[in-house]
């Protein structure tokens, strides 16, 4: 899956759940402080993602931008495939 | 919230308590999920389908995480949504404190406190996705007044309170509402084995002089669960037993 699709699918689960317009939502976006998302925004973000691309996300410390999510989620998909 | 065709899970309820909160659900027309550490007896089973409901077993053992996670998802699987979640699974090992073990402790907080926790935790993905759904704890007077012999258990059931409110509090974000509900003396086979002189004096110390039934304390899981603008408490229901 390419960066793009990543971010695509990603750009989807955050608009969906915060209800913001999608061109809001770039890979610079800080999904708390731009998107005004509290802790159980991201934690349903997470639960969403985790779903979407079948992968595990123990932790949300580190991820701040979306561009943070779609590099976790490549790298995730990445171990996943060497498994 | 109407019952008519919610699905309620009511933990520890093939009987006493459990039971008599399972079966008020099923009066109002909710779906039941049974559980307990063992499968329900086929009387239990019937008399719940004998309201016209659904009736799902589900034995698991709350003090597992994976065994409650298996559990839930196994709702989800038969039915899309869980409104109603009673924590009422819960044991007691009574010993005065200079006898009490660690295990003896801990294994009480295990199961009624961990075991509830366990539970909710289990339910909060799916229920807030859903934007709905009602915690009904079963904490206990003895929760708020201590107890000789009951360290463990009073303990337990204090932290029943505390979690309630923190979960009431973090779940109302997506609208959900957690309560707890006291009871004091309830005819129960717990009860039933204490000395008649030990119920005598007991009986002595409640206003209104005699035990509670598993019904009324089901009547008060029912209002819990139908008035969406009651969070965060603790309702005793015990004759009058701790009132100040």
């Amino acid at each position: 899956m390419t960066n793009d699709e990543i971010f695509s699918k990603v750009q989807a689960i955050i608009v969906d759940q915060t209800g913001e317009d999608a061109d809001k939502v770039t890979m610079t976006t800080n999904i708390k402080q731009d998107l005004d998302a509290d802790s159980l925004d991201i934690f349903e973000v997470i639960n969403e993602i985790e779903d979407e691309f079948d992968i595990k996300i123990e932790t949300e410390e580190g991820i701040e931008t979306v561009s943070d999510l779609v590099t976790f989620v490549e790298k995730q998909l990445a171990a996943k495939d060497k498994e | 919230m109407d019952l008519t065709d919610k699905t309620v899970l009511v933990t520890g309820s093939t009987q006493g308590i459990g039971l008599a909160i399972a079966q008020a659900f099923a009066k109002q027309g909710a779906n039941i999920v049974i559980n307990g550490r063992h499968a329900a007896s086929r009387e239990v089973i019937e008399a719940i389908q004998g309201e016209n409901v659904t009736c799902w077993d589900l034995s698991a053992d709350i003090t597992d995480p994976d065994a409650v996670q298996k559990m839930i998802d196994s709702i989800y699987e038969k039915t899309d949504h869980l409104d109603i979640v009673v924590n009422n699974a819960g044991i007691v090992n009574d010993k005065l404190l200079n006898r009490m073990s660690e295990t003896d402790f801990s294994q009480v907080i295990n199961t009624n406190l961990t075991g509830t926790f366990n539970v909710i935790k289990a339910c909060l993905r799916p229920m807030y996705k859903a934007r709905k759904g009602a915690f009904i704890n079963m904490a206990s007077v003895i929760g708020l007044t201590g107890n000789i012999g009951q360290a463990n258990y009073a303990a337990s059931k204090a932290g029943i309170i505390g979690l309630t409110k923190s979960v009431a509090k973090e779940a109302a974000l997506r609208g959900l509402r957690c309560n707890a509900i006291a009871p004091g003396m309830i005819d129960t086979a717990m009860t039933a084995q204490l000395a008649d002189k030990v119920k005598a004096e007991i009986l002595q110390q409640i206003p209104l002089k005699r035990l509670g039934s598993t019904d009324e304390v089901a009547q008060v899981a029912i209002f819990l669960a139908e008035n969406d603008y009651i969070t965060g408490q603790t309702i005793t229901v015990d004759g009058g037993l701790t009132m100040q």
